[in-house]
């Protein structure tokens, strides 16, 4: 009763909608600056260069979308990624001298990695829903035991991948399919996919009722709990898949694997448009935040106006200036 | 008087220097205040002269035009959407007219915010509480205006003032307790007390009853009387005919933003208040019963035992029957349900669907088997306000259009079908379901419900925060529910609704089933007798 007696408006209002253009938006300019800047900003190469980088984060803020919207947060992302790097790494060199240094170990450790991704993602889910611990407080603690095992697993150091297998490994992240890098082609698929079970499923659809009104959702005969379990499944598959692609570029796993990517992540996410609240979010959206972080980092290293150095602070103007643009759009 | 006497002690007790007072000095004080002529200060008359109010290109009030006398309980009275709401919050400060002007006492007034409203003694009480669930109820009596002593709050001096601004509304709690920790009618007699404090003079409240028992009901009106009586012009909005009757001097009727008619309540039956709502006549406000047809047991529940809400409920419900549950708030019914849907745990309970037990956990197993159950927390628990209209609709029969992409163009055509088919009136499909007025929620909240086709239908309030209108619509859409052969259960708190409905009644009390009552014992007397405990043992269904 008390809701303002609105007038349902006859016809939408033509309004400039800051979270569906604003990312892209800012994309462009930033590239256009850049290349006015830097011409070589614009080759081929650095265009390739740029979303190679972009596919690790890329792809796990695909899944990590679903996890916001739902009204979740995963922080462990990045502990995660290294510790299943550090036990992919493991297995495989374990399995060598039995299956040789060939496809089939390969495959076996990603294998293991999607396992794995899976397996912690059930544990997170079971231990929110049924557990009944908020979402922060369960991955705050998984990001610190994640990585202490891989510390202890390397005793600080590196775990190294055999040469050969390195050497058969390293085409996933080194080589190209029609000219384009691998990882470019696997963060497309994820975001595809991705944007197709957002918004053409019944997955996604409960993801986003669950997300704007959990109660609801529940009344609704929706099965909240699974749905919920199922995003942190799809973002520890979305971690496996980016570390099966991490690491063959350096071929090992150290206690900084990963640092931070959880922050990266999030920033994306919440730069593409989602509601840090949940209830709402675009696949696209996250994507071009993605990409726009790594840009800023491009950038910088392409031009000499500020220091590379001060990368991350450039990354924390940029999520709050999209923040404050986006303010009072509920 | 006592209430008078505690009132002048508030007013001086804000006055910062003075709770330092000696106690001596304190009571002459109250002598002197008592003594001079209180009335000046606290009555306070208002007159809306030609106000309109635009949102965007639409008008929401026309020109709307009456006077509140001194010291009157006035009511306004009017379908949703009629504007009752925008007038309010433009008395209240929330809103500034378009046009026209509201005199105080004969003054022109342009309260640009709610604390200048409040400043002149006009204080609108929401329906939904703004309370700080958090802090005490000392410290939202006091928010904003907390008393100090040097820079530190003075936390004994409010306590105390709250005390006796509690004992005002009749409420014995220690002003220390979090407002999180009161039930509904404390809340609202917290805010009542909150609002005296502030030195009200005018004091609008916005269906006060609506979450009330019958029982706490009879308290807040008491004390309204009171109020009155110590010169406070109040401002009652109500959907409940029987209350505004009941209680006020004069009422006001409003229609799509018209003033239609001030009169004094004397002059008018509750008949003509309705009609003047609505604008035509109501007599037909309810379907004609008719007799389900079949004996069938469709649905048989026994022995369920909810924990703190229900003991051993066992019930029957026949095919095409619509079953009422009555009972005071608290009786358990919404629990009862709750626990049979496995929304809330269950210590005890079997289900027979067609003669054949089954089991019923989740409310997802339900909708397997065809039941389903609507809330009567309409934002809370039975539409997603935040979503747009279509993924309302299909939510819970999207295995309808997952083949195994979402077929959207095929919701959309579903929504049209039946935005048409249940008069859901004001949105495009697209647009958030928050847009609609109370009524076309709650017929979009059944249309979702009813999307699966369910063979078992419960509704918890159907017609809660619904205008005259839409509950017609809706009693004859559960009446055709019924004649399409499923049954269902009402839960209501509406007695009248539960007789003009149901064909049978089970009635409630602290969570026992007190009585079944059959098409001829049903009566408003008969009911309230079961639902206190006048009449009846517990009995089963």
């Amino acid at each position: 009763m008390l809701q303002p007696e609105k007038p349902v408006a006859d016809k939408p209002r033509p309004r400039f909608s800051f979270s569906g253009w604003g990312p892209l938006l800012g994309l462009i300019l930033l590239c256009i600056l850049a290349t006015l800047l830097n011409p070589s900003f614009l080759s081929l190469d650095n265009i390739f260069n740029v979303l190679t980088r972009t596919a690790f984060i890329g792809i796990i803020a695909v899944g990590m979308t679903f996890v916001i919207i739902s009204g979740g947060i995963d922080l462990s992302v990045g502990s995660m990624a290294a510790l299943i790097a550090g036990s992919m790494i493991l297995v495989m060199n374990a399995l060598e001298p039995r299956l040789g240094a060939g496809t089939l170990t390969v495959l076996v450790g990603m294998l293991l990695a999607l396992a794995l991704g899976a397996l912690f993602g059930v544990l997170h889910g079971l231990t929110i829903t049924k557990g009944r611990i908020e979402p922060f407080i369960v991955t705050l603690g998984t990001l610190g035991i994640f990585r202490a095992v891989l510390t202890y697993l390397s005793q600080g150091g590196a775990i190294t991948l055999e040469q050969n297998l390195s050497d058969h490994y390293s085409p996933v992240y080194y080589g190209a399919f029609l000219g384009v890098p691998i990882p470019i082609w696997v963060f497309l698929a994820v975001a595809l996919l991705g944007g197709l079970v957002l918004n053409r499923t019944r997955f996604g659809r409960y993801v986003q009722a669950i997300g704007s009104n959990e109660g609801v959702a529940r009344y609704a005969a929706i099965q909240v709990d699974n749905i919920k379990i199922l995003t942190y499944v799809a973002v520890g598959i979305c971690v496996a898949v980016a570390t099966i692609l991490y690491v063959p570029r350096l071929g090992s796993a150290t206690p900084s694997t990963g640092l931070l990517w959880e922050l990266e992540t999030i920033a994306a996410v919440i730069i593409g448009g989602t509601s840090l609240k949940g209830g709402s979010g675009r696949i696209t959206g996250t994507v071009i935040g993605a990409i726009l972080l790594s840009t800023i980092g491009n950038v910088l290293n392409l031009t000499s106006i500020i220091s590379v150095y001060l990368n991350a602070a450039v990354q924390g103007i940029v999520i709050i200036i999209v923040a404050f643009l986006q303010r009072g759009r509920r | 008087m006592c209430e008078i006497y505690h009132r002048q002690e508030l007013q001086v007790n804000h006055h910062a220097p003075l709770y330092a007072q000696s106690k001596a000095s304190l009571t002459a004080h109250r002598h002197a205040a008592r003594l001079c002529d209180w009335r000046r200060y606290t009555v306070l008359s208002v007159r809306f002269e030609s106000i309109c109010k635009d949102f965007g290109p639409v008008r929401v009030l026309h020109e709307v035009g009456f006077a509140i006398q001194k010291g009157q309980i006035h009511a306004l009275i009017g379908e949703n959407g009629a504007g009752k709401s925008t007038l309010m919050k433009i008395l209240g400060g929330y809103l500034q007219p378009s046009a026209g002007q509201v005199l105080v006492d004969g003054q022109a007034v342009h309260f640009r915010s709610s604390r200048e409203a409040e400043a002149a003694g006009i204080v609108l009480i929401h329906q939904e509480f703004n309370l700080a669930e958090d802090l005490s109820i000392a410290q939202n009596v006091f928010l904003g205006r907390e008393l100090r002593r040097g820079l530190l709050l003075d936390e004994s001096a409010m306590n105390r003032q709250t005390t006796r601004a509690l004992e005002q509304v009749g409420l014995w709690l220690d002003p220390r307790r979090k407002v999180s920790s009161l039930i509904v009618a404390e809340k609202q007699l917290v805010e009542i007390a909150k609002a005296l404090s502030r030195q009200a003079k005018l004091l609008i409240m916005d269906e006060p009853t609506a979450t009330l028992t019958p029982g706490e009901i009879e308290t807040l009106f008491k004390l309204i009387a009171r109020m009155k009586g110590e010169g406070v012009t109040i401002l009652y909005i109500s959907h409940k005919l029987e209350e505004v009757k009941a209680l006020s001097d004069t009422v006001t009727v409003l229609r799509d933003g018209r003033h239609i008619q001030t009169a004094p309540t004397a002059a008018l039956t509750q008949q003509e208040m309705a009609n003047l709502m609505v604008g035509r006549e109501l007599s037909d406000m309810f379907p004609l019963k008719m007799a389900f047809s079949s004996p069938k047991v469709v649905f048989a529940a026994q022995g369920v035992s909810v924990p703190g809400w229900a003991t051993e409920v066992s019930f029957e419900l026949h095919q095409g029957e619509i079953l009422g549950f009555a009972g005071l708030v608290g009786a358990g019914r919404t629990e009862l349900f709750e626990g049979i849907l496995g929304l809330r745990p269950r210590s005890s309970g079997r289900f027979e669907l067609n003669r054949k037990t089954i089991e019923l956990h989740s409310p997802a197993q339900a909708l397997r088997q065809g039941i389903v159950y609507l809330s009567e927390d309409r934002k809370g628990k039975g539409l997603h306000v935040n979503m747009e209209l279509r993924p309302n609709l299909t939510l819970m029969a999207l295995q309808l259009y997952a083949h195994p992409l979402l077929d959207t163009a095929a919701e959309g055509r579903a929504f049209d079908k039946e935005a048409q088919h249940f008069n859901i009136r004001g949105g495009q499909p697209e647009s958030k379901a928050s847009a609609l007025s109370g009524g076309n929620q709650q017929k979009l909240a059944l249309a979702k419900i009813l999307h699966p086709d369910p063979k078992i239908v419960i509704l918890d309030e159907p017609t809660r925060g619904v205008d005259v209108g839409a509950k017609r619509e809706i009693y004859f859409l559960i009446q055709q529910l019924a004649q399409e052969g499923r049954s269902v259960i009402v839960i209501s708190s509406e007695l009248l609704e539960l007789i003009g409905l149901c064909h049978r009644l089970v009635v409630m009390r602290g969570g026992h089933v007190t009585g079944i009552l059959g098409q001829e014992q049903m009566s408003e007397a008969e009911i309230i007798a079961y639902a206190t405990g006048i009449k009846g043992s517990y009995a089963t269904a």
